[in-house]
């Protein structure tokens, strides 16, 4: 078991890697089980870490901490009618987390997803050295641009201990345009070249969902466009399903990504449980049995797409590839060399035993 | 032989013709890009003419430890391409196909010398065009565009080059050709991609680029509204960011920049403003109304003395020519100038030109404002007289001090040009020794010998380390005569 540590600050984080141990650095741990499963000698729960240290309205950025939950801070910014554009698609997840993982929901279609919201961030790196990257503007381009490494590096790079946003303001409306159908991937084409501007287009195995956001007049506008493309009913409340995973815990839940034209052959291949971000290509499904990892990826792939396994019990991560086939991944060893050449942050846990 | 005459010679295998350059007189046509009082003779010019030309061409100087510098059109304004006088000067102008558009994927595989414009010429036929839009668009390269992470004045609303690549196939400074990205958004493993784009040429050269397309507005209303002064206009602004709009583009000149536009253009923009603003809406034709009926009356209640809109072409063309001829209409009322390009958040926006002004002030060098008012992305133009001593110096210490002002309220030292050359001094004043340390690693990792495009970014190089089995004798900076102690 490993030895839990609770940091309060950047410093304590610090001095927690000079140490020299293994260490995974965590949340809320509602994705601890993502990835190849590792054993640190260190767990470092980042929760203590939970600031929002800073919020400027009129500048849309928000400076947290890492141990932040996203819906605490959703809180704070909602109060100036401003939120940050990330999904909740696991309960009580944190900042650092979501960075870590790149979780995405149906937001990235409007707003993108972790790298391109993330504005500036601060990490610990393997050997205690405290780096940041970018600053507290949406633009800059002075320096390499650390905080996309960051993101989705799953905890092999460095600590992230805080983060920089930039935000969104709160739209007026909402509306949910959904219908039944037997062909979501010709629906999908029809409304993502109309334009109603789509802010999402998810999936649900058979249903497909259109989010509407803005300004009232705009919205019901926009609205009529998709009814009249794809019929369905309106709502001002999200179907329930919206922006969660659609497998149960124990279950071997896939991330599966194609060409948008793709999208139509990877659903039907992915089977009923599936559900996501149609619009842009990027959908999660429930595959019943290891086998099946392989057949979809063949099928992704032909659409220039991936599958990879997000979460399933650890003897199926023994028996199948979960990142599956990796381009470049002889340079990001060199990276993971360069920025922990002993291996201690969350060893084996990443592509290629990263 | 020299490595770069072992390069050249392996380059004249490669690329036929006139590909290869390396009299004298030809290679000074290349000595700077758009950065010009930057200047170096390269060693040796080579245009190849596809990806694989290209990729044996990195190869050679891999093998040959010979520093390498990848040009685009040459318009960059940080001096990124500027050469290296014993190295070889990379340029991409002959790869130049637009490989495949695909309206149905919202994507497009270009080539790096594709010219930017040519992108959106390209889609436009399917309704989609390609959003980034530096202003020199109309010859600056998407090769270009992914090394500097280039912005444009409508990257408030559709971000950055970094949102709007998403693949592309790369040459590494290890000669090594790997595909990062691609087709489908969040490939597995580290966003190297995203490391890449904004590197300016020191992490490798890209060979071919995948970008997003994105659906063409069904319509577009561009206003020109006049203000006494910039803090009138800076607070309308702020009113129209606070009220949830996001427009295309906000840009604001103050009256030393709207009177040199008036002279080299006549775009006779409103008589006696000591500001203006250029606000372009656009998208679904409801959401735009809805929204330009509320930035009119936020402007009015600013202080707006004049406003006008623009909902064809033309019409918005007349509106944004005084703005983009800017840069070059200072020209006209000063002999010299400096583009300056720094970034403050959007609040500090009053603060920081009162600032500016005082400066300008007290040094009696002039100072013409131009800039992204929605990101708070300055651009100040620095006029001075060289002829007259004592200004050049004036004008430069002037140019900084802007810097240390953005750094002072939490900025950043470059909001689109880049660092490339000119800034590299003052990445110090805005990252640590660690900070700098560690964006490093990541050169390291892709270039260990250093030889992609040196001396840009950094004020100081790190050192690698040894990778095992290929160091011998000197350190290979010091071999490259980049670097001479250690």
């Amino acid at each position: 078991m490993p030895t839990v540590v609770t940091p309060a600050s950047t410093g304590d984080v610090a001095e927690v890697l000079r140490g020299g141990h293994t260490v995974v650095p965590t949340g809320r741990g509602t994705k601890l089980t993502w990835g190849m499963p590792v054993e640190p000698e260190v767990l470092l729960d980042l929760c203590a870490m939970d600031r929002v240290i800073d919020h400027q309205p009129g500048d849309l950025i928000v400076h947290v901490e890492a141990g932040a939950p996203l819906a605490a801070v959703q809180e704070v910014v909602g109060r100036a009618g401003q939120r940050l554009a990330l999904d909740e698609t696991v309960a009580g997840g944190t900042i650092g987390g979501v960075l870590a993982t790149n979780a995405s929901g149906p937001t990235r279609m409007h707003a993108g997803t972790a790298r391109d919201l993330l504005i500036g961030v601060t990490v610990v790196r393997a050997d205690g050295v405290v780096a940041k990257a970018g600053g507290r503007v949406v633009k800059n381009v002075a320096g390499y641009d650390l905080g996309k490494l960051m993101v989705g590096s799953f905890g092999t790079l460095a600590v992230i201990t805080e983060a920089v946003f930039r935000l969104h303001p709160l739209p007026d409306v909402q509306r949910w345009v959904t219908v039944e159908t037997d062909d979501p991937h010709a629906l999908v084409q029809r409304v993502i070249h109309s334009q109603a501007v789509p802010w999402a287009v998810e999936v649900d195995g058979s249903t497909l969902s259109v989010l509407i956001g803005g300004r009232p007049d705009g919205v019901a506008a926009r609205v009529a466009v998709v009814r009249d493309l794809i019929g369905g009913s309106v709502s001002d409340v999200a179907p329930a399903w919206w922006g969660r995973y659609p497998w149960k815990p124990g279950e071997i839940g896939l991330k599966v990504t194609c060409a948008i034209s793709g999208l139509g052959e990877v659903l039907a291949a992915a089977g009923p449980r599936v559900r996501g971000s149609a619009g842009v290509g990027v959908v999660y499904a429930v595959a019943d049995r290891a086998e099946d990892v392989h057949r979809l990826r063949e099928v992704a792939a032909r659409h220039g797409g991936t599958v990879v396994v997000v979460d399933a019990p650890d003897e199926v991560k023994q028996v199948v590839d979960v990142w599956g086939p990796v381009p470049a991944l002889d340079l990001m060893r060199r990276v993971k060399e360069q920025f922990d050449p002993e291996r201690r942050l969350s060893p084996g846990r990443f592509v290629g035993g990263i | 032989m020299s490595g770069v005459e072992q390069v050249a010679r392996r380059a004249r295998e490669l690329v036929r013709g006139e590909g290869v350059i390396s009299d004298r007189a030809r290679l000074r046509t290349y000595e700077c890009d758009g950065l010009a009082h930057y200047r170096v003779v390269p060693a040796l010019v080579v245009i190849p003419q596809d990806a694989e030309q290209l990729a044996g061409v990195v190869r050679a100087c891999a093998e040959h430890r010979v520093p390498f510098v990848a040009r685009g059109s040459g318009t960059g304004l940080s001096g990124g391409a500027l050469p290296h006088a014993e190295g070889v000067l990379v340029v991409t102008s002959k790869l130049r196909e637009v490989v495949e558009v695909r309206p149905e994927d919202q994507r497009a595989v270009v080539e790096p010398g594709v010219i930017n414009l040519d992108v959106s010429r390209a889609a436009a036929p399917y309704g989609y065009y390609y959003a980034p839009d530096p202003s020199s668009q109309q010859i600056c390269s998407i090769g270009g565009n992914l090394a500097e992470n280039s912005g444009g004045a409508h990257c408030l609303k559709y971000g950055f080059t970094s949102h709007h690549v998403i693949g592309a196939d790369f040459v590494t400074p290890q000669g090594d050709l790997v595909r990062l990205g691609g087709m489908a958004p969040d490939s597995p493993g580290y966003d190297l991609l995203g490391a890449v784009v904004g590197s300016e040429g020191t992490l490798g050269i890209a060979t071919s680029v995948t970008v997003r397309l994105v659906r063409l507005p069904e319509e577009v209303r561009t206003l020109l509204v006049g203000f006494a002064s910039t803090d009138a206009a800076g607070a309308a602004v702020s009113a129209i960011i606070a009220a949830g709009i996001v427009p295309a583009a906000i840009e604001m000149m103050d009256e030393l920049a709207i009177a040199a536009a008036e002279e080299a253009v006549q775009c006779n923009y409103p008589d006696g403003a000591g500001a203006v603003l250029v606000i372009e809406l656009d998208g679904p034709a409801a959401e735009v109304a809805a929204e330009y009926d509320a930035v009119e009356r936020l402007c009015r209640e600013n202080g707006a003395f004049e406003q006008r809109v623009a909902t064809d072409a033309a019409d918005r063309a007349l509106i944004w020519k005084g703005r983009k001829s800017a840069f070059a209409a200072v020209g006209r009322v000063s002999p010299d100038y400096i583009v300056q390009d720094g970034v403050i958040p959007r609040t500090a926006l009053p603060e920081v030109l009162a600032a500016i002004a005082a400066l300008s002030e007290s040094s009696g060098i002039r100072v013409a404002n131009v800039f992204h008012a929605g990101d708070g992305n300055l651009h100040p133009l620095v006029l001075f007289d060289e002829s007259v001593p004592g200004q050049g110096a004036a004008a430069e210490e002037l140019s900084g001090a802007i810097l240390d002002l953005c750094i002072a309220h939490g900025g950043s030292i470059t909001g689109e040009h880049g660092v490339g050359v000119d800034k590299a001094k003052h990445m110090p004043r805005m990252y640590d020794d660690a900070d700098l340390d560690t964006m490093q690693l990541v050169r390291c990792a892709f270039d260990p010998d250093g030889i992609a495009n040196p001396g840009k970014v950094f004020p100081t190089p790190r050192l690698c380390g040894e990778v095992p089995g290929k160091h011998k004798g000197a350190h290979p900076l010091q071999d490259s005569g980049l670097a001479e102690i250690f």
